[in-house]
């Protein structure tokens, strides 16, 4: 701790200590719950339904990010697709490459190539805020992607590489879908695990000062400038990851996939789940995954021309967006826990009511 | 404290995935039983496809489906193949490999499809073919002119459908080197296996020729350098590899710039009634109206199906019949037709493979070299070779944008081998009878 001015730790007990499990075991705990949930789901569903699940899986590790990014630093990435792009490419490169790799070590280098990227992102975003931020962050997603016509031998162009992903082990009687699955949510929950350590501890305190008022934070000594280039670390990293992750789902990298509309989606997902928890970057995946299937069902039952149907799936995601927005402005998360507390407020009163 | 807990723990867990061995590492898995008829029950044959619907590439594309499910209607009314409908399943991608690989999962694993046929797009099919072939379904009749198709020891199940790339590079070289003797060539390229494979056979003809070679990426419509660089370094003969989209901004930068090169376009891109319509559509846009067919004319194109203009060929007045019938309120342009003649293609294969269907049947059937198409060359099916189209002939657009055959159908080989006129017989639609009995 460089120049924090030592505020003296006043630490007030609780009257009634209700939790004596440390937070970190907690999580894993929680975690493991989690995963059970998982693989009891994907026993339960068809191998379709499976991918569906993974796909919320990278998705919402995605949005973990930029929830902690956006939620909790208040900064806007509208490029978060990038990062996704930069994992993705790494585990496509480094399966084609260095086959001999674990995918575990695939997958944490994509995890730091992403990170990397967001450190120098950060590096630049740190001095910018609120639109400038927005449009820098854009320009990444726009601009990445070209890299792979720039380097076309390297990374195939805009025809991009796709591989084959070989995970299973012999003599697992899984189908491979169902196995990858379970692989992408290990990976999501331990990153989900460290990213809830770090916004429960020190870190997302500091990164909630900068939020609710910059200058306020910096007299209380906390750097401001190197918080927020944390902040965009770790959520470029779990951006990394997720697209590792869909990297390995797939078998595919290719610059089609990470258009300016998939970074502008995430930020969609982060404010339709709840802006700032990560139960709410949950609820946005789903929605961005499911939302979207729904749609473009519709449009295919409709027969719909062909600039109708192009639009439709975006134009219904908007409009659940505002509804949502609307009704709760928190989020679907904050509709939940809106619904929650009138629960319980109306199991109180009837109690109160028999009590008298 | 915490820290070394937590690191202790990914490690921990890293250990654990580690018993995974190496992800690139080939695990040897066998292809699944073929002689499996998934999808084929007693009265139906279910199919699907992925076709850019949506997305930067669905103007032009997105009528293929159309035209293949009015022929398989046609089919259907007719009684079937061998008493079995077809159920043809089209899933939107978007030109988007991310959800190609979403989409042909949810054909083979929800709707438990008997084959893909005519998935359209290279950076979008080359997603899923190592995923088809594993799991042993058919992958029929691929919408792209890339080599790839074509590798019957990787990819048993997948064959080719349109005149690949390379073929058509050499077939436009020679033309060009025979009729312009002499004069400067600038190659305008699409940035992606299209442009390298096409200049790998334009090269071997050409390449002294050769004054500029400028490529584009389908992400930026302006095009204005690339041509104000080819007329800069005096190319009087313009070789165009482009999807039709860029063929029509070719046309008009060049306009707009002064330049009035010979254009000689592959089959992608010369298709005059697309083209016609994106250029009005462009120069619209940009705030002017020209006449697309004073620019459209003199125009030189290859081909490998018949012109739709040509109604006096028999396979266009037999598919005008379908197209009348069923589709009438759809223009038919060549995208269209392309449509039409692959289901159609696909119905000769599936009745070839006999009243009870497999996959290996099928797979027999497409490499059993009896195909004998609607197109104006050969496919190159066999053991060996699963290659689509094997030649092309060559077309000039006239004033009113109909086109006229300049040079008849040869075929060659992907290779250096030489090219030869093509004189086979072509079936007819009579003689084909695929809704005989």
């Amino acid at each position: 701790m460089t120049v924090r001015t030592s505020i003296p730790e006043t630490r007030v007990e609780p009257v009634t200590k209700k939790r004596t499990v440390p937070p970190l075991l907690r999580h894993v705990l929680f975690a493991l719950g989690a995963f059970a949930v998982v693989v009891v789901l994907t026993l339960v569903t068809d191998e379709f339904t499976n991918l569906r699940i993974a796909t919320i899986g990278y998705y919402l590790v995605a949005v973990a990010g930029l929830t902690l990014l956006t939620g909790l630093t208040g900064q806007v990435s509208l490029g978060h697709g990038a990062f996704m792009f930069i994992g993705a490419y790494t585990v496509a490169l480094l399966v084609r490459r260095v086959p001999s790799f674990p995918l575990w070590a695939d997958l944490l280098l994509a995890s730091a190539a992403g990170g990397l990227a967001g450190l120098l992102a950060g590096a630049a975003a740190a001095r910018l805020r609120g639109p400038y931020l927005a449009g820098a962050t854009l320009a990444l997603a726009v601009g990445l992607p070209a890299l792979t016509r720039r380097f076309q031998d390297f990374l195939g162009g805009s025809n991009g590489l796709s591989f084959t992903v070989h995970s299973r082990p012999a003599g697992i009687g899984v189908p491979e879908l169902r196995w990858q699955t379970w692989i992408v949510w290990l990976s999501v929950l331990i990153a989900l695990v460290l990213v809830l350590n770090i916004v429960r501890g020190r870190l997302g305190r500091d990164f909630r000062a900068v939020r609710d008022d910059e200058v306020a934070a910096s007299l209380g000594g906390i750097a401001v400038g190197r918080t927020k280039i944390l902040a965009f670390l770790i959520s470029a990293v779990c951006g990394g990851l997720a697209g590792g992750l869909q990297a390995f789902l797939l078998g595919t990298a290719a610059p089609g996939s990470f258009t300016p509309a998939l970074s502008l989606s995430l930020l969609a997902a982060v404010v339709l789940g709840g802006l700032g928890s990560l139960w709410g970057a949950l609820w946005g995946a789903v929605a961005l995954v499911y939302f979207q299937a729904w749609s473009e069902d519709l449009a295919d039952a409709l027969h719909l021309n062909t600039d109708v149907a192009n639009n439709l799936p975006l134009a219904v995601y908007g409009v659940i967006l505002i509804v949502v927005v609307l009704a709760f402005p928190r989020g679907i998360q904050g509709g939940f826990q809106r619904l929650r507390g009138l629960l319980r407020r109306s199991a109180e009163k009837k109690e109160n009511h028999e009590n008298h | 404290m915490r820290t070394t807990r937590t690191v202790a723990g990914i490690a921990v867990l890293a250990l654990a995935l580690s018993a995974c061995g190496g992800a690139g590492e080939s695990d040897g898995g066998g292809q699944q039983a073929a002689d499996s008829a998934v999808g084929v029950t007693k009265d139906a044959v279910v199919i699907g496809t992925h076709q850019p619907l949506t997305g930067p590439a669905a103007p032009g594309y997105s009528k293929i489906s159309v035209g293949a499910r009015a022929v398989y209607q046609a089919i259907n009314d007719g009684g079937g193949i061998n008493g079995r409908k077809i159920d043809y399943k089209v899933e939107d991608d978007g030109y988007n490999p991310t959800k190609t690989v979403e989409v042909v999962k949810k054909l083979v694993l929800q709707d438990k499809v008997f084959a893909i046929v005519g998935g359209l797009g290279t950076p979008t099919h080359s997603k899923v073919v190592d995923y088809l072939n594993s799991e042993g379904v058919p992958d029929l009749l691929v919408s792209s002119g890339a080599l790839a198709w074509d590798n019957p020891q990787k990819s048993p199940m997948t064959f080719g459908y349109q005149l690949d790339y390379a073929r058509e590079g050499k077939i436009q070289g020679k033309y060009v080197k025979d009729t312009f003797a002499g004069k400067k060539i600038g190659y305008f390229t699409q940035n992606d296996d299209i442009g390298r494979d096409t200049q790998a056979g334009l090269d071997q003809f050409v390449k002294d020729q050769t004054v500029a070679r400028q490529g584009y990426d389908s992400a930026n419509t302006d095009v204005t350098p690339q041509l104000s660089a080819l007329k800069a370094a005096g190319a009087e003969v313009v070789v165009c590899e482009c999807i039709p989209a860029f063929t029509a901004l070719a046309i008009l930068a060049a306009a707009k710039i002064g330049y009035k090169p010979q254009f000689v376009v592959s089959s992608i891109g010369a298709d005059p009634a697309t083209l016609s319509g994106l250029l009005q559509d462009f120069a619209k846009r940009g705030g002017a109206s020209v006449s697309s067919a004073q620019l459209l004319n003199g125009l030189i194109g290859t081909g490998y199906l018949p012109d739709v203009a040509q109604t006096s060929d028999p396979w266009v007045a037999y598919f005008k019949g379908i197209h009348d019938k069923y589709i009438p309120k759809e223009p038919l342009t060549n995208t269209l037709f392309y449509g039409m003649v692959q289901a159609y293609t696909f119905g000769q294969a599936l009745k070839a493979a006999g009243p009870d269907p497999t996959r290996q049947k099928i797979v027999d059937a497409m490499s059993s070299g009896a195909l004998k198409g609607p197109g104006l060359t050969p496919f190159g099916f066999s053991k060996d070779s699963h290659s689509g189209y094997t030649g092309a002939y060559v077309f000039k657009i006239n004033p009113d944008t109909t086109t006229t055959v300049i040079q008849p159908p040869s075929v060659t080989d992907r290779g250096t081998g030489a090219i030869t006129p093509y004189s086979g017989e072509r079936a007819t639609p009579e003689q084909v009878n695929l809704l005989g009995r």
